[in-house]
């Protein structure tokens, strides 16, 4: 690992069964490093089952908030929740 | 505009992200305020380490190295936090070794008995947890997540200090007297970790504006010696101030000046482990080298094949 290594993205499943969450980054020039070092850094006290890392320049992302509308379409479709829709009165298990 | 909005967003609590536009000034202040807390939990590895080998049990052992391992991962933490700003580890590196950003002043008083590891994870760990609890709620996203983690691992820290502390404290006359000499050393440097007091404190009017810290250095550190008091006494240990009293009217201990003469000159280069702190640095970063390099070389093997 030279001064100016890669940056790895570490993500963690905390337990078996559970999704892969985002903990931070390490720094490491392979594969294996990456993952020893996410090991050694984000899981001193049994914090995972299972680690993935992936070099940060891979991740794609969106804007921040202030940016473009990108999320403008999931607006103003409220048909989309359960809560939308009115149910008879005495109706249950639905 | 970009100012105003930017405001706006840290008056309703919204965090600031990498990607989002801030103030250059804002981000100097994180870059310098991150580096600083970055270094000084690498840095604070050095006078713990120096008992590694000595320490009284195979348990205190086990721990302290424990201890150790994680002020390396704090410190990492908060280099990747410090990147996110546009500025590079290297460069952070760099930085410390030519002495253009500094870390935690304590680091520079020398750790003489066992005692010391006692008073480092009581007082110092506690007064650094104070601060990082509160900063737990600055605006820089980043900043926020990495003090989060560090304060969850952080505890056992000062309990461990504690313990060392109470079990000296209830031994031999000996003993004793190594836990309050440990004590009356650590006492007042402690106090300072706060920084200069709140008028003498030229960037905290901005820090407070922008709420990268959420309190000044005089609550923190009114803060800490509140709940420290009462810690000293279960444990019949005297604080080293005759001038600490509570008061009921403030509702909070008074307690006497600092040495801010001996602050000033620690900061600036002349306390008494400055020069061995940086130079022990310098070594074991020239010394790895080999190592990094070793690495990066295979790695690019590896993808030839």
């Amino acid at each position: 690992m030279t001064d100016n290594s890669t940056i790895w993205e570490v993500f963690i499943q905390s337990k078996n069964g559970l999704a892969h969450k985002h903990a931070g980054n390490v720094h490491a020039d392979d594969k294996e490093m990456a993952l020893q070092n996410a090991r050694d850094l984000y899981t001193r006290r049994n914090e995972g089952s299972c680690i993935w890392v992936v070099k940060s320049e891979h991740i794609v992302s969106s804007e921040s908030e202030d940016g473009e509308a990108f999320f403008d379409p999931s607006n103003d479709k409220m048909y989309r929740h359960p809560t939308f829709y009115s149910m008879p009165d005495g109706s249950k298990h639905i | 505009m970009n100012e105003l909005i930017f405001q706006e967003r840290i008056d309703s609590e919204r965090k600031i992200e990498p990607k989002d536009w801030m103030p250059d000034d804002y981000r100097k202040h994180l870059i310098r305020q991150i580096s600083q807390h970055a270094h000084s939990e690498v840095i604070g590895m050095q006078p713990e380490g120096n008992w590694i080998s000595r320490a009284p049990s195979l348990r205190a052992k086990m721990i302290l190295l424990a201890k150790v391992q994680d002020e390396a991962g704090h410190g990492l933490y908060l280099y990747s936090a410090c990147e996110t700003l546009g500025i590079s580890r290297e460069e952070l590196v760099n930085q410390l070794h030519q002495e253009k950003a500094k870390y935690s002043s304590i680091f520079n008083y020398p750790t003489l008995s066992w005692a010391d590891m006692g008073a480092i994870g009581w007082l110092v760990d506690g007064a650094a947890i104070v601060n990082q609890v509160s900063l737990q709620r600055t605006s820089y996203g980043p900043y926020s997540r990495g003090m989060i983690k560090i304060c969850k691992e952080e505890s056992f820290h000062q309990r461990q200090g504690y313990e060392i502390m109470a079990e000296m404290a209830k031994g031999t006359s000996e003993q004793k007297e190594m836990a309050q000499d440990a004590l009356n050393r650590f006492w007042w440097p402690s106090i300072m970790m706060f920084g200069p007091h709140d008028a003498d404190s030229p960037r905290t009017g901005n820090a407070m504006k922008w709420k990268i810290k959420r309190q000044t250095n005089d609550e923190l550190r009114q803060s800490f010696i509140d709940k420290t008091v009462h810690q000293a006494e279960i444990i019949g240990l005297t604080i080293p101030d005759p001038e600490l009293k509570w008061n009921e009217e403030r509702g909070h201990y008074d307690f006497g000046e600092m040495n801010w003469d001996e602050f000033w000159n620690v900061v600036n280069g002349n306390g008494p482990c400055n020069k061995q702190r940086l130079d022990h640095h310098k070594k074991a970063h020239e010394e790895g080298r080999w190592v990094r390099e070793a690495a990066k070389s295979y790695a690019q093997k590896q993808l030839k094949k």
